[in-house]
Formats: structure tokens, sequence, C-alpha cells
């Protein structure tokens, strides 16, 4: 009876993770979204321990509140001091304590599977055998692959691709490897296979991530966000516990998902992404040197500002350079100055805009830009013919039109902004140097682009003034 | 295979492709403009491990083995609920700075 009601219990938390994932939908629903997901926590939890107290001693009992009080107090401090440009690698930092959370408890119901009904140890049940060993392999991918896109993220280590010859063929060969330990381990329960198998995938995380660019970090953070899931998912098989096995499929697919819409953001397939080697970056062109013969034509801050009061709309096409200067405050109160002169301003979101899925509109959340001046790709990109004014702060390869008329070019058929056919475009950047795609963007040399040199929040504050 | 009893094991992997399903249909109805808050959440609640790890730690002791168990179970507890903690408060300070404009214009 016990069992079944904490069973029903586990069912109602699952459920309420996905009404929680169901209420982003929409900004106004999202935060009842979010408070339904926290109750669906508190559930799961209070059921754990509301079935097992009277098991426990003492020493227990210590451990658990010292952990979760650890652990909270932790991950509060973060939440709370986090700086919103730096969502990206707190995300990767999170999916490897998933990842790593999963090898732990798999380890630790090989140690003891009798508290977690699933044999003795040397007799443990073939099916869970197999469900443990593939969520440690996972697990162990998402913890070390994690770590490296954290570190790529964070800048600590060069965003760049890192790939030598063999690659290919090594990381396959360690797959296969891990696969004949994983049937190795089934039949034996070997601790020792156990832990090799462990290494092997730390080891395989690794490499599988290194040679993919600081640029394709959305596609890396997704597709990892889907392994912590399927790692989830088969822990949750293990503990035969249907709130794990509900939400690893959630997260598995929304990682998946989100990992989709990147890669065709830009036009690749998932396999061209995660073999990794794309454009490594480009030694960028001293600051304001033209670039061959061709010329540019250079503005001023006072220029720019008197080409955005005299507009009727203007579109802001923001991209990571505006995420690394931090200038989405400066370029909310210039969309603020512009809105009081009459102006129409909205702004354009690219995919794959920023390292991270939805990047850009968190941090012009933060900047208080409302959400319905926030316009995706395919509901905005009609509206440029019509627009005086395109100021694009901090983007590049996503407003290339190369992308359209040249076949040659490596991001051929990346859907992209329309920026080229609004009447005027002024671009902030701080050099002339191409994107990561290593591609030069021929709007810098069009009649009706307007360069302006520097870091984007310097420039925008200095337009700000010069209003 | 002559008894008629099903596997639990067929259960519970038809919770699972089921819930792959209700997963494919709900994210793509996510708007792209909370795609972050998405990933900060799926981290939070795929943290639902911490169940395991509560598990774990509860092990009772009889041979040293289970120590080793406790430990494991006492390190993935911390983990588990930095993410829980972390990930839904930085969730939710997100979506608290999502709002809409204040006089809302023409309609279109």
């Amino acid at each position: 009876m016990a069992t079944n009601l904490a069973a029903l219990l586990y069912l109602a938390a699952g459920v309420l993770f996905i009404l929680a994932l169901r209420g982003l939908s929409s900004p106004e629903t999202s935060r009842r979204g979010n408070k339904l997901g926290m109750l669906g926590m508190a559930i799961a939890i209070g059921t754990t321990l509301a079935f097992k107290v009277e098991e426990w001693d003492a020493l227990t009992l210590g451990l658990i509140v010292a952990g979760i009080a650890i652990g909270g107090i932790i991950g509060a401090i973060i939440a709370r001091r986090i700086p919103m440009t730096a969502m990206p690698q707190l995300v990767a930092a999170f999916h490897s304590l998933v990842g790593l959370a999963a090898v732990l408890v798999a380890a630790a119901a090989l140690y003891a599977p009798q508290a977690f009904g699933i044999g003795t140890v040397g007799g443990i049940h073939t099916g869970s055998l197999v469900e443990m060993s593939i969520g440690v392999a996972i697990g162990a991918i998402t913890f070390s692959g994690s770590i490296v896109a954290f570190t790529k993220l964070q800048g600590l280590v060069s965003g760049a691709p890192v790939s030598f010859a063999g690659q290919h063929i090594l990381n396959l060969a360690l797959g296969i490897a891990a696969l004949v330990l994983i049937i190795l381990f089934c039949s034996s329960e070997s601790h020792a296979l156990f832990w090799a198998l462990t290494v092997l995938a730390f080891v395989l995380g690794i490499l599988i991530i290194i040679p993919i660019g600081g640029a394709d970090m959305p596609v890396v953070i997704s597709m990892l966000n889907s392994y912590s899931g399927w790692a989830a998912a088969g822990i949750g098989f293990t503990l035969e516990n249907t709130a794990l096995i509900i939400t690893g499929a959630l997260v598995g697919s929304s990682g998946a998902i989100l990992s989709y819409i990147m890669c065709k953001g830009m036009n690749r397939s998932f396999f061209n992404v995660i073999l990794g080697g794309f454009g490594g970056e480009s030694a960028a062109a001293a600051a304001g040197g033209p670039a061959g013969d061709r010329s540019v034509k250079q503005g001023s801050a006072e220029d720019a500002a008197f080409i955005l009061k005299n507009a009727g709309s203007v579109i802001i096409v923001p991209g990571y350079g505006m995420a690394v200067a931090q200038a989405q405050h400066a370029l909310k109160e210039m969309a603020e100055f512009l809105k009081e002169e009459g102006v129409k301003v909205s702004y354009a979101i690219h995919p794959v805009a920023g390292r991270m899925p939805g990047h850009m509109n968190v941090l012009l959340a933060e900047a208080n830009v409302p959400y319905d001046d926030v316009f995706e790709l395919d509901d905005i990109n009609s509206q440029f013919p019509n627009t005086d004014v395109a100021f694009v702060i901090g983007a590049n390869d996503v407003t290339n039109p190369a992308a359209k008329s040249d076949p040659s070019s490596p991001i051929y058929g990346m859907p992209v902004l329309d920026v080229a056919s609004a009447k005027t475009v002024l671009f902030v950047k701080r050099s002339l140097g191409s994107g990561y795609a290593g591609v030069e963007n021929q709007l810098f040399f069009k009649d009706n682009t307007m360069m302006l040199f520097g870091d984007a929040k310097k420039v925008t504050e200095e337009i700000v003034k010069a209003m | 295979m002559e008894t008629a009893v099903i596997d639990p094991i067929i259960f519970r992997l038809s919770i699972f492709v089921l819930a792959i399903f209700v997963g494919y249909y709900v994210v793509w109805s996510v708007t792209p403009a909370l795609h972050t808050p998405l990933m900060s959440v799926t981290n939070a609640i795929s943290s639902v491990i911490v169940v395991g790890a509560l598990v774990a730690v509860g092990v009772e002791l009889v041979t040293g083995e289970e120590m080793v168990s406790k430990i494991l179970g006492f390190a993935a507890l911390i983990l588990a609920s930095v993410n829980i903690f972390g990930g839904f408060l930085v969730t939710q300070r997100m979506l608290a700075m999502y709002r809409k404009r204040e006089k809302p214009r023409s309609e279109d």
C-alpha cells in the first residue's frame, strides 16, 4: 500500500514537471509553471523522506539535512549573484553537476544494491546492471563534456576548436570500447570494469566537445542538456522511479529539440556540428583597418544619433558582441530615447545569436525591454524593407547577405536577418574582422551601411550622449 | 514466456516512451524567447535524481561496502541540491524580468 502511494506521488511530481515546461509557452504563464516545478520537486523529495525516514538513524538524518543545506545554500547564492551574461556557462556547469550526480548514484547503487531493491552485491539483476551502466556512461560524458563547455564559455581556455589527426577514429574506437565494457560489466558486475567504464566515458566526453568551436556552443549546450536527461532516465530505470523516468524523457527530448532548432538556425546538420572543427576564430583584423581595397563608410556617434533620431522606425539586431560588452542597458536607454522622439523601435533576434538558445532575449529582459517589442527572425524579417534604420550591435554572420546570394560561401543557406534591405544599416563592431564562420560580411561595404567602430557599450553610450 | 505476467520494466519503458512524446510536443510549444529559462528549469527538474542520492545516504551499514555508498550518496545529494535550488531560483529570477509593454499600442 505504502509503496503504491509513493509511486502515485512520484507520478504526480512527474506531471507537475510537465506542467512546468508547459508554462513556458508564454511569459505570463511561465512564473506559475516554475512554481509548479518547485512543488513537484518538493513532492518527490518529501515522498522519499516520508517513506524512508523510519529506517534512518541519526547519522543518516544529519547527513541528509547537511547535504541539502550545503547544496541549497550554494545553489541559492549562485542563483542570486550570477550575472545574466554568464548564463551560458552557468547552465553548462549545472549540466555537469547532473552528470556527476548520475555517476555517483549509479556507483552507490552498485556498492549497496539491497538499499535500492535491485539485488545483492554480486547478484544485481542483469536488467539493472544494463540501466546502471548506460546511466553512468552518459552521466560521465555529460559531466566532462559540460566541464569543457564551461571552460570554453568562461574563457578559461580558448574557444577555438581543437582538432588533431585521427580524432574521429579515436572517438569511434573509444565509443566501441565503452560498449564492450558495458557488455563485460553487465555479465560480471565487476567494480573495476565499472570504474574503467566511468573513466573511459569521462575521456570521451572531453574528446567529443573539444573539437567544437565557441560559436557552436548553442548546439553543445543543448546537446549536453539532452544527455543529462538521458542519464537521469537511465538512473530512473535503476531506481524504478517514475518521476525520474518522466523527467529524464522530458529533458532528453527538450535538449534534442533545442539542438535541432540551433542547427537549423545555422543551416548545418547535427553531425556537421558535433564533428566540429568549423571555422576557427580567425585572427581579428586590426581595429578600423579596411580589408582589401574596398572602402567602408565610417561614422561617428553624432552621425548615428542624427540618423536614428530622424528615422521613423528602427530595428535593433543584437548579437554575442552585445553580451560581451554588456551593452543591453545602454541599448535600452537609447531605445527609450528614440521612443520618446516618436521612433518605432523593435528588436530582431536570430535563433543562434549569442552562446545559448534564448540568450539575447534574457539579456534584453534584464534591461527591461518589454518582450512584445522583441521578435523572432521569421516574424520580423519581412519588416526590414519598410524600416529606416537597422541597428546591428555585436552580430555579424547572422546578417550576412552572402548566405542568400553566394553559393560558395560556407554559410550559404543559413537563414539570415535581412538587414541589408533597410534604408540605412548602422553596424556597431569592434573591427572589420570576419565572424566565426571566417566569412567576410559584404554588408560592410555597401553604400547604405555606416560602420561605428568600437566597443558595443561605449559606442551606444556615446550615441545616447549625442542625442 | 509462458506466463501472462508482463515484466514491470515494460511498464516503465511505456511511461518513458510516452513521456518522450509528451516532452516533444510540450517543448515545441515553448516560445523561443524563453529557451534560456527552459534550459535552466530542465536542469533543475533533472535533479530529481536527488531521490537516488537520498536512498544511497540512507543505506544501512552492515559491512564496509555500504559506507562507500553513503559517501557517494552524500556527495550526490550536495550536487543535486545545488542544482535544485540554483536551477529553480535562477529560472525564477529570469522569468521575473520578462515583462509586457506598459501601454500597449496598436495590435499588430
